[in-house]
């Protein structure tokens, strides 16, 4: 086999030829130039929204020259939190993941700047609330995005007739739909009094004291509404305190007229304390009144979602939000940041609100205004202030201000609801004041 | 070893053959225990990668700080020796574990001796019947438990009410939970031990039986004398391999309780998922978990080494 040698004047010939040809040929763009991305959004309960999102995703891809694979995690059993640990732990995965409130602060340092992104849709779409700043920022870093999906309010959702007929209140009197509410006189006092009514009449408030969100979001908030704060946003504890006292005994009463069983309930318990119709209030995003629709319509048709009572130092409710987050180690952050701008236009979000019958609630400031909210029934109107339309009340989330670490060991050992329980099954306050400054010294470590 | 030939044509001929040479590799690779190995190889790959490697990982991180950036040596074992929390978790492990396994073991001999007596045509039936619980995947069963347990809405509690008993706060007053989570652990526990004892009751030699009726022994003492003697090892065997299970479970009370209420029902190992995946601290939940180790190497220790003394005087 005869071997031609290339001589110099061939290669440089060669060479030159190659470049000029390859610098000169038209650019043919593939189906998925742009690469690939994989996501692992969260798996939305209302059946059909996660459809939306794929839609919306998709056009996106197909717009951007982009390769997508979306995997829904559903957050039962808490799957979704072990496939963040495991691809923190492992450093690979998926290029965005969905993290619910706390982890984008424990994996902060893994995760991509999204400054970026975040300016141009604050500067498109309004201020966040200060529930996303808190849970999303890290030293001036915005460590995701705040995600449209499963975002939420859990404010009360009550039975207008119950509390008519125990109470002799109109709620929908103190927060009418299409209007600025009413609701000076709606405070912790006329709470406590109506839930003593209602548990006279046989229909108590479901609120649950457990160890799960429902539980610790409610107490959270309450404390907030005394000017409670276990830990304060420097991380100094400041459990023996009037407020926190005043709080515990707020709850102590609530207690008194509350199901039993509460301490045992989880986030399901007090969904079904409504759609069974026994109940005449639970504090919930508008899942329970969903579920209702489909299988209790004469229970869902006088259901009203609407704000928290005001309480001695300002009237909180607690906001969940779902953060779009990119990993550090992600090798296509660029298209990553893309898709996520593009699910935080208006029209994107729009869309997911509705596939979601009003439960995703995005947290920019004029995003909060979406017809669903006002169309959606029955009753009509039974939505409207669950977006808080009018500000009337500040969005919160449990344990805050304390630093986010810190507040996350507050929150998932319930130690909020656990202190409730312990005070009003007879612990003397000081105790119970003792055991939570112990638990919570134990959650300083770093 | 010598090979006789024999010579076709003419007369015999004793050959000496010469040994054939075996190469030392397949002589390693004849060898019984070289085999042995080797049939055994998946397994222990599987167990090295699913069990050794995450419980030398575990102890890795075990020994970082919550950030997992600095390593902290003891100090998670040091803080976890210092929470009120966790020493309730400690005892609460002593008390589910040693209840549930007590209670198995009792049910288990006496439903082992009822299905013994039962005339053989029929115990298939009974067998396969008793041993449902146990092969229902816990998690379902669990499930099934929580709907009769619920809160609010328990099957147990509307019965109860047509006796004027109740509502009982099956999951909701601590006591109550946590004799809930033992009696669900038992009821899907003890099947295992029935068909132990009662393999372990058709090996005792019937004629030991009837040298007691001869001799005048009662029904106690049969069972004193003869039937647990005979089933020591097997109470032993069963009762260590019951309890390392029963401390490790997760299952039962993340169904039930979920560790509550007021952490009274949590084990070593929801509260592992409670600290580190739960609340984030990844390190701190792998210490917990690792805790389990000693205080089973503990008990497997002194119960086979009774076994092996046992062993040793027979």
């Amino acid at each position: 086999m005869s071997r031609k040698k290339l001589s110099r004047r061939e290669f440089v010939a060669a060479t030159a030829v190659s470049s000029a040809a390859l610098m000169t040929a038209p650019y043919i763009r593939g189906a998925h130039a742009a690469g690939k991305l994989s996501m692992a959004f969260w798996d939305h309960w209302v059946p059909g929204a996660n459809d939306v999102t794929t839609k919306i995703v998709n056009e996106w891809a197909e717009k951007e020259k982009v390769a997508v694979t979306i995997d829904y995690v559903t957050s039962q059993g808490f799957k979704n939190l072990i496939t963040i640990a495991a691809e923190a732990q492992a450093r690979a995965g998926h290029d965005i993941i969905t993290m619910p409130t706390w982890w984008p602060h424990a994996n902060a340092e893994q995760l991509e700047p999204m400054n970026d992104i975040m300016e141009p849709l604050i500067a498109q779409n309004g201020k966040v609330n200060g529930t996303v700043e808190y849970l999303a920022i890290a030293n001036g870093k915005w460590l995701g995005v705040p995600c449209t999906t499963g975002s939420q309010i859990k404010g009360p959702c009550t039975r207008i007739d119950l509390l008519k007929k125990h109470a002799n209140i109109d709620v929908q009197a103190l927060y009418p739909a299409g209007s600025e509410p009413k609701a000076d006189a709606w405070n912790t006092d006329m709470f406590l009094k109506a839930a003593e009514a209602c548990h006279k009449g046989g229909n108590p408030f479901g609120i649950g004291l457990g160890e799960t969100s429902d539980s610790v979001d409610t107490a959270g908030a309450f404390l907030l509404a005394f000017g409670g704060q276990l830990v304060d946003a420097k991380g100094n504890i400041n459990i023996k305190t009037d407020a926190v006292r005043q709080w515990l005994e707020f709850y102590k009463k609530l207690m008194a007229f509350l199901p039993p069983d509460v301490p045992a309930w989880d986030d399901a318990s007090n969904n079904k304390w409504l759609v069974s119709g026994k109940g005449a209030m639970i504090m919930n995003p508008p899942s329970a009144w969903a579920v209702a629709k489909r299988d209790a319509p004469e229970v869902a048709e006088q259901c009203w979602t609407h704000g928290f009572p005001v309480g001695p130092k300002g009237r909180f409710a607690p906001y969940l939000p779902f953060i779009n987050t990119v990993w550090n180690f992600s090798p296509n952050k660029s298209a990553a940041k893309s898709l996520l701008t593009h699910l935080l236009q208006r029209s994107s979000a729009e869309r997911q609100v509705a596939a979601s019958g009003g439960y995703d609630l995005p947290a920019f400031e004029k995003l909060t205004d979406f017809k669903t909210w006002a169309e959606e029934g029955p009753p009509k109107g039974t939505l409207f202030s669950y977006p808080n339309p009018y500000n009337h009340q500040k969005l919160s989330i449990a344990a805050s201000p304390a630093p986010p670490k810190i507040a996350q060991q507050i929150y998932s050992q319930a130690t909020l609801t656990k202190m409730c329980v312990r005070y009003y099954q007879g612990e003397a306050m000081e105790k119970t004041l003792d055991w939570a400054e112990s638990e919570v010294e134990g959650f300083m470590r770093t | 070893m010598a090979d006789v030939v024999i010579n076709s044509a003419s007369q015999p001929v004793v050959a000496r053959a010469r040994p054939r040479k075996v190469s030392p590799v397949r002589r390693f690779f004849q060898q019984k225990s070289t085999i042995a190995f080797f049939m055994a190889l998946p397994l222990i790959l599987l167990i090295g990668l699913l069990v050794i490697y995450p419980a030398f990982y575990s102890i890795h991180l075990a020994t970082l700080n919550k950030s997992m950036q600095r390593f902290v040596g003891f100090g998670n074992f040091k803080f976890l020796f210092t929470r009120e929390t966790f020493w309730m978790v400690v005892q609460q492990s002593c008390i589910f574990a040693i209840t549930a396994v007590i209670f198995k073991a009792l049910i288990g001999f006496i439903a082992a001796h009822f299905v013994h007596n039962i005339p053989s045509a029929k115990q298939r039936i009974w067998r396969g019947m008793l041993l449902v619980p146990w092969v229902i995947p816990p998690a379902m069963s669990t499930l099934a438990w929580l709907w009769l347990f619920d809160p609010s809405y328990s099957a147990f509690n509307y019965i109860l009410a047509y006796f004027g008993i109740g509502p009982i706060p099956w999951t909701g007053d601590a006591y109550w939970a946590r004799f809930s989570v033992i009696l669900v652990n038992i009821w899907y526990g003890a099947p295992f031990f029935l068909i132990l004892y009662l393999a372990a009751l058709k090996s005792v030699p019937e004629q030991l039986y009837e040298a007691a009726a001869i001799d005048g022994c009662n029904w106690w003492q049969r069972i004193w004398f003869i039937t647990l003697p005979m089933m020591r090892n097997i109470i032993a065997i069963t009762v260590l391999f019951s309890l390392i299970v029963t401390f490790a479970n997760f299952d039962i009370v993340r169904i039930l309780t979920a560790g509550g209420p007021l952490d009274k029902t949590h084990l070593f190992a929801t509260w592992s998922f409670k600290v580190g995946i739960e609340g984030g601290d990844i390190p701190l939940g792998a210490s917990v978990s690792l805790f389990m180790f000693p205080i089973l190497a503990i008990a497997a220790t002194f119960i086979l080494r009774d076994i092996n003394q046992r062993g040793n005087e027979a």
